[in-house]
């Protein structure tokens, strides 16, 4: 792969309702800054993705809502429905297929609809719709699957939603920032079980933009480029009952891919700071073992001997991950966005020191059907 | 921040997007869901290429990407093991039960892929591995609620 | 450096208003099948795959994890693409830069729609802006009838004019056994007495809704030149989706988005005289006076000619530059599906697989697409690598 970079990047604040913003604020906020965070003006930019989805933001052909202010007017311009990861996906592959600098930007707000309707219509009409699931009933699904195969427990999970509820504290776009305890996690209501109240991320408003740049055109750009060594995705079957859902054979197929381009051989040795999309606690160890950072089912040990706290030798979601804010769509480009300050070294109070390698992560449909896998490097 | 925005008042607006549909359910589902309403029968298919029975029955095999045909149904359970879980804690207008209710991947008798329901009853009781059994409504449609749950079959 | 791409199978279900023996899944896999047998691949060798729909016409969120058994997505990349009208173009650009990336040789492009399964436009008015737009000025009708009656004014233009659009392409359709409007061709006189909908538009002006799909085959260079003897080469791509809202749209200027996507794509491709440079052209003409007025931004004739050009004959199947041999939108639209089929359908020009609907030694093809709030694509092919 020819190298391409991240130029410039730049996210609102994370907020459970932001009334006084509509999508055309909230996206014109994150162009005008990612552009300013690259050093780059409006005739810098050649094409433009918007991410957007049509179930959350109540609108047929959604994208409407922002071509101007994505910076897309008398510009090539396209549209991934989806998570933002994938999104910022199709603008690496213009990058490399003939563009020099890609706009992609994203926004949501699950304010504005009802998240229980909007994720019963990812299940089948025929046969799954009526049975009332949504993204938390089905989630707690695999949960359970997952957590009993593998003997991963309920403290195992309330440890990942400890941390990364911690870690947010650090992180001022954050939404949940929280001192909690494992105990309070295990004291919370009762959703889905296995899940409880702290163990689901919230409702969220927010909007992330980044800029992809050539190589030449990344040397214009104001900032270190952070570039892109590795990207690949990969779905899986889509009927819960096909799927071990205990298994995330698509992660491990995406993440092998993506890896074999970066010409990462050990991850758990050359991957320096990991964010991941956590839409539940139990996510996390199930997909840092999809992502070959441990064996099957040895991902609750892996939170238990403090691997991935801050400080730790793989520090997982430093950003506080998804469970701290949960903009859908935007929230995989805020992994990357997380990814792209880590590896700059201008994270703050949560800079990983030395970072040089990092990945991220965004899933699509129910249960991470389809997962989209990023490593990001210094060099 | 200008002045006019210290006091300004956000509105917002109330709507719904107001879209009846009528899905197609294709041939292979409707016999599916017509065996459901006048046979109280629940039929699957078998890939002819990997063996895999599923259900519900596919036109095609996601897999192997080859055709199913027409010699391949099989009729499946009514019982089956339950291989995964989750207890509902939540009251929400778009399930057909009140919570707790429980959903549940059950491995039906004769699939070799699990079939998504509901659980009703004996929900203290409920574990992988049990054995639970179809409950068919007295009054059916041609639906996947015409089986109204699976409920537990004592061990 | 961006690879070449070339198309080099497509695929397309047998268009109609209402396929009720098959789901939306299993409708995606006809189209798959036949593009991957036209292919002569199997979905083993296919390395990623782009779909596209819309979402509300038939309640599905998240199309790219719901189809993949369908689409053959299964333990595959997969993503989806949308943006109205113009998705099926889009969903083609995005293969075409999936491939030219260098990251993937061979993908699908798949579009589709089961308009079918609901109320057409109940679903498109919730397009505009719900606080500004959606309850005073919205749908696909009032827009396109504003601007029609605008160029009538303009330019004196008439009803009959516009119905010599529909009459051409459903007289073409007597060639393609995809259609919906297969076999059902229509009079001047039809067009005019058929119901009037929102003056100057008839119902016979404009597309139909329909169920269907298609699917098309990209391939990178090296690849594509031993799979089939001609591959339909993609020479350019340009994309305009400018406008935000219905009243920034300017009715008494030209087709805006469609002028400055093909002033792109043609300045790309060396395109200087539109007329005698492409062999055919599949538009996406929505309703009949788009075949008026759009063909004037893509440089076919000046502003007002497109009447006397059209009724001259000369995009007629053996006129200079043939319009929409497969019947176009006229004949059939699965919206979805709609833009893509225009790709398809100039590749299969290319291709030489167009049998009766074949126009002769075609080496370069123009496709286009229309959607969202005036938004157009527009793609260029050619049968010499480019």
């Amino acid at each position: 792969m020819e190298k391409i970079a991240i130029v410039g990047v730049a996210q609102t604040k994370y907020e459970r309702r932001k009334k006084g913003e509509i999508f055309y604020d909230m996206v014109y906020e994150v162009t005008t800054k990612a552009m300013e965070d690259a050093g780059y003006t409006l005739d810098d930019i050649d094409n433009v993705i918007t991410v957007s989805n049509d179930f959350w933001d109540g609108r047929t052909i959604s994208c409407m809502a922002v071509q101007e202010v994505a910076g897309a007017h008398d510009k090539n311009v396209s549209t991934v429905e989806g998570d933002g990861a994938f999104g910022a996906f199709y603008g690496a592959m213009r990058v490399l297929g003939g563009f020099k600098t890609t706009l992609v930007v994203t926004h949501s707000k699950g304010s504005e609809g009802d998240s229980k309707v909007i994720t019963n219509a990812m299940f089948d009409p025929v046969y799954h719709r009526a049975l009332g699931l949504d993204a938390i009933s089905s989630s707690a699904l695999q949960a359970q699957a997952y957590m009993e195969k593998y003997g991963i427990t309920e403290e195992q999970c309330a440890m990942v939603s400890v941390k990364n509820h911690g870690n947010a504290k650090n992180n001022p776009c954050a939404q949940l920032p929280m001192n909690i305890t494992v105990e309070d996690v295990m004291r919370s209501r009762k959703i889905a079980d296995p899940l409880k109240l702290l163990d689901c991320s919230p409702v969220s408003d927010g909007a992330a933009a980044i800029i992809i740049a050539d190589k030449d055109s990344a040397k214009k750009a104001r900032n270190t480029p952070v570039w892109i060594k590795g990207i690949a995705h990969c779905s899986d079957a889509y009927f819960l009952g096909d799927r071990d859902l205990a298994d995330p054979r698509a992660l491990k197929d995406a993440a092998a891919r993506a890896y074999a381009m970066a010409g990462i051989t050990r991850p758990r040795d050359e991957i320096d700071v990991v964010e991941l999309y956590d839409a539940f606690s139990y996510m996390e160890p199930l997909w840092l073992e999809g992502m070959g950072f441990c064996n099957q089912g040895d991902g609750g040990r892996m939170i238990e001997k403090g691997i991935s706290v801050k400080g730790g030798s793989l520090p997982v979601n430093p950003s506080g991950g998804v469970l701290s804010a949960h903009p859908v769509l935007t929230a995989g480009l805020a992994r990357i966005i997380e990814s792209t300050l880590q590896l700059r070294g201008e994270a703050d109070e949560r800079q990983v020191p030395g970072a040089r390698t990092a990945l991220a992560h965004g899933i699509n449909g129910p249960c991470g059907q389809s997962h989209c896998v990023w490593i990001l490097g210094r060099e | 921040m200008a002045a006019w925005l210290q006091d300004v008042e956000d509105l917002t607006l109330k709507g719904q997007i107001n879209v009846p549909y009528t899905w197609s359910v294709g041939e292979v589902g409707s016999r599916f869901l017509v065996a459901l309403r006048d046979e109280e029968k629940i039929l699957g298919n078998r890939c002819p290429s990997c063996n895999t029975v599923y259900v519900p029955p596919r036109k095609n095999c996601g897999s192997c990407f080859k055709d199913i045909d027409d010699n391949q149904w099989a009729e499946l359970g009514p019982e089956g093991v339950v291989t995964a879980f989750t207890i509902v804690r939540y009251d929400y207008p778009l399930q057909p039960a009140k919570a707790p209710f429980a959903y549940a991947i059950i491995k039906l008798d004769g699939a070799d892929v699990g079939f998504v329901h509901l659980i009703r009853q004996g929900l203290e009781k409920l574990r992988n591995g049990v054995r639970v059994k179809a409950l068919f409504k007295e009054e059916r449609t041609g639906h996947i609620l015409d089986i109204d749950s699976f409920v537990l079959l004592e061990a | 450096m961006a690879r070449r791409v070339a198309i080099v199978g497509a695929g397309q279900t047998h268009h109609k208003s209402h396929r009720l023996d098959v789901n939306g899944r299993e409708m995606i896999n006809e189209a798959v099948m036949r593009a991957l047998a036209d292919s002569e691949i199997t979905i083993t060798d296919i390395d990623a795959i782009i779909i596209g729909n819309m979402d509300h016409f038939e309640s599905i969120n998240y199309v790219d994890t719901w189809s993949v058994e369908g689409s053959g997505g299964v333990m595959k990349p997969i993503m989806k693409v949308t943006t109205g009208g113009t998705t099926g173009t889009s969903v083609a650009i995005a293969a075409y830069y999936h491939v030219a990336s260098g990251l993937f040789d061979r993908v699908l492009a798949i579009g589709w729609e089961k308009n079918s399964e609901s109320d057409t436009t109940a679903a498109i008015v919730t397009c505009s802006d719900p606080v500004w737009d959606r309850f005073s000025y919205s749908g696909a009708i009032p827009s396109l009838a504003t601007e029609a009656s605008a160029y009538m004014e303009q330019y004196g233009a008439t009803q009959e004019d516009a119905a010599r659009v529909a009459v051409r392409d459903r007289t073409h359709a007597l060639n393609n056994p995809y259609a919906q409007m297969y076999n059902r061709p229509i009079t001047i006189q039809d067009v005019m007495e058929s119901s009037m909908l929102a003056y100057p538009i008839k119902l016979l002006d404009v597309c139909p809704r329909t169920d269907g799909a298609c699917a098309v085959v990209f391939a990178a260079e090296g690849i594509a030149e031993k799979m089939i003897p001609r591959p339909a080469w993609i020479k350019s791509t340009a994309v305009r989706h400018t406008t935000t809202w219905f009243g920034d749209v300017d009715y008494d200027t030209g087709m805006l988005s469609l002028q400055r996507a093909a002033r792109e794509a043609y300045e790309k491709a060396g395109i200087k005289n539109p007329a005698e440079d492409f062999d055919v052209a599949e538009l996406y003409l929505p309703y009949s006076y788009a075949g008026l007025k759009w063909i004037e931004a893509l440089g076919f004739c000046g502003p007002g000619e497109g009447p006397a050009f059209v009724g001259e004959g000369n995009t007629d199947m053996g006129g200079i530059i043939p319009m929409n041999p497969s019947g176009g939108v006229i004949s059939t639209n699965c919206i979805g599906a709609t833009a893509l089929l225009r790709v398809a359908e100039a590749a299969i020009q290319i291709m030489g697989k167009g049998e009766k609907r074949q126009v002769p030694d075609v080496k370069t093809a123009l496709a286009t697409g229309f959607g969202g709030c005036w938004w157009s694509d527009v793609v260029i092919l050619t049968g010499d690598k480019p």
